[in-house]
């Protein structure tokens, strides 16, 4: 009798458990969908839908036009490709510089190695800010110790080329690649040391053993970093808009999208409806974050199942 | 010998790309730079720009208070929030992996630009003002907090942080994946034995889960903290001067008063973390 009692009173429990995390996850599930879905329903709408009083999400004249302003104001393909291509390189850079740096800083234990992790920790630490002034002086007028006034008789300007991206993505001190090499610091050290001397007795020497036995055991924390690197690029504004100022890449053209629009939007004599340049600014940041969502669309589940094995942990 | 091969790619960019700069930057702080055709000339002034950005700048003791502010108040919210949806999100239930899948998108989206013209938007703010409940709700919830003899302090916060709630979340993705990976490592085992003793799912959290993810509630704390400082209005003060008034000893006299600020927090966060930490080894 009081066991059966008991039993329903935690049967209740966990039913009404049940409703209030059903109603928590998907009311923040909203939270964060709403205004994706917001952006969608505004972009294809038409412009007179804007005041129409009917009209709140599903639009009573469905329209392309604001697809068709944006992707002729941002220049969008070639924004996207140029996008694309400087996000994908540093990616696969930094993911290849970090994993090196990891592996080394996890496994091959040497002199100062502590140290010099500190100062992975530093790079961290430090705002990108502090530092900013002096790399764009250096990049300005870049020169290798020297060397290009040796080579060229002067030093280069490397502003407005992707060079100060790809630079920094090879030795693994792009946009916080301090936290990738601790990741992977992390899942390098998780790696049994058995696995590690069972290939050395093989006779594998270091190189081989890295590439062949723990490259492949770590791919969760590759696509994990790659990922992160990849998004980050996309999305950032603090580095780009700092050394790619003339160049065509999404976050720069974001950025200046709303001075484009007031620009090239007007009908000549008249200005331009803002509500109605607010809607095109809508359509472009849905433009830009789309190839973001389709690529996340197809990694997601990877990415959310080996999140349990990145050993970001440790 | 091996080690210094792998690690040398990240060191020659360390010294090129960090450390000289950082140096060159401590030195720029004290100096008067005229940058022209020829280069730059650097002047030696000691502490003057310091002594400029503190006491004679308009805006900059504003915009370093309101980031520390914004930082201490959204701090706590985020992990706390974060490892309780870390939680949440551990349980079995069905739509899992959709829920997921959703709760790590602002990972993605929830950065630089886009938030920046997202706070601009006319249509968002039309369609704000058009549903409007949500301010009157709070209110409600507010009083009734008042009345319950809440401290006022505390209410404030608290539907603060409702009103704030697409900032935090947008902001704890990176979070909620570092919780979650850390609560699946813990072994199953010793839930299984609590439940045996008896203990409820209360119990079980903050006997188990919460010392055992202790140590990662420090280092999100860590990375929140990081993570807000790296773009506010303080940054962009700080590159205004440097980029658009040309003052690069001034910026930089900013850049190191705001390192120096984020260092004396995170220490004192670290001491106050380093005593409660349980460490399991």
């Amino acid at each position: 009798m009081t066991t059966s009692r008991l039993l329903s009173l935690e049967h209740w429990k966990g039913w009404l458990w049940s409703v209030i995390r059903f109603v928590l996850i998907t009311g923040l599930s909203f939270v964060i969908l709403f205004p994706i879905f917001q952006k969608i329903s505004t972009s294809i709408k038409d412009k007179g839908d804007l005041y129409s009083a009917v009209v709140v999400w599903i639009p009573q004249n469905f329209s392309i036009d604001n697809f068709q302003q944006a992707i002729r104001v941002m220049d969008y393909w070639a924004t996207l490709f140029n996008t694309f291509a400087l996000s994908a390189t540093t990616t696969l850079l930094t993911t290849a510089s970090c994993a090196l740096a990891g592996y080394g800083f996890a496994r091959l234990k040497f002199k100062g190695s502590n140290l010099l992790f500190a100062g992975v920790i530093l790079t961290i630490l430090v705002p990108p800010t502090t530092i900013l002034i002096p790399v764009y002086l250096n990049l300005k007028s870049f020169d290798l110790m020297g060397l290009m006034t040796l080579i060229t008789g002067k030093s280069v300007n490397l502003l407005n080329t992707y060079w100060p991206f790809i630079l920094t993505a090879i030795t693994a001190n792009s946009l916080k690649a301090g936290l990738y090499i601790f990741i992977f610091r992390q899942f390098f050290r998780g790696i049994p040391k058995e696995v590690e001397e069972a290939a050395y007795v093989d006779g594998a020497g270091i190189g081989r053993t890295f590439a062949r036995i723990m490259l492949p055991n770590a791919i969760p924390s590759m696509v994990t970093v790659m990922l992160f690197s990849f998004v980050w690029q996309w999305n950032d504004s603090f580095y780009t808009t700092t050394y790619l100022t003339s160049s065509k890449v999404m976050s720069t053209q974001l950025s200046s999208l709303p001075y484009n629009l007031a620009q090239q939007v007007s009908d000549g004599a008249s200005k331009a409806d803002p509500f109605y340049l607010s809607m095109i600014q809508d359509t472009g940041i849905l433009l830009a974050i789309l190839p973001l969502i389709v690529i996340y669309l197809f990694v997601q589940r990877y990415f959310v199942e080996s999140v349990e094995r990145t050993g970001i942990v440790g | 010998m091996w080690g210094v091969i792998y690690v040398l790619p990240w060191l020659v960019g360390f010294v090129l790309f960090f450390f000289i700069p950082l140096l060159a930057s401590l030195r720029y702080s004290m100096s008067t730079i005229q940058a022209n055709a020829e280069g730059i000339a650097i002047q030696f002034t000691g502490v003057a720009n310091y002594i400029q950005a503190l006491t004679v700048n308009t805006s900059f003791n504003r915009a370093l208070i309101e980031s520390i502010t914004d930082v201490l108040v959204n701090v706590p919210l985020i992990v706390i929030f974060s490892l309780f949806l870390a939680v949440i999100l551990n349980q079995k239930f069905r739509g899992r992996a959709v829920a997921r899948s959703i709760f790590f998108l602002p990972v993605i989206l929830a950065s630089g630009v886009i938030m920046s013209l997202e706070s601009t938007s006319l249509i968002d703010a039309v369609n704000q003002n058009s549903t409007g409940g949500s301010a009157l709700g709070t209110f409600e919830l507010e009083n009734l907090m008042l009345d319950a003899g809440v401290s006022e302090w505390i209410v404030t916060y608290l539907s603060s942080a409702v009103d704030r709630i697409y900032q935090i979340v947008s902001q704890s993705g990176v979070q909620i994946l570092i919780f979650l990976a850390g609560i699946q490592t813990i072994s199953p085992q010793l839930y299984e034995a609590s439940k045996m003793e008896g203990a409820t799912g209360y119990e079980a959290f903050w006997k188990i889960t919460f010392p055992m993810v202790s140590p990662l509630i420090f280092v999100n704390a860590i990375y929140t903290i990081i993570d807000s400082f790296a773009n506010n209005a303080m940054t962009e003060l700080i590159r205004d001067t440097g980029f658009v008034k040309f003052d690069f000893g001034l910026s930089s006299a900013m850049a190191w008063v705001y390192f120096l600020a984020i260092a004396i927090i995170l220490v004192i966060v670290s001491i106050m973390f380093s005593k409660r930490v349980f460490y399991q080894d």
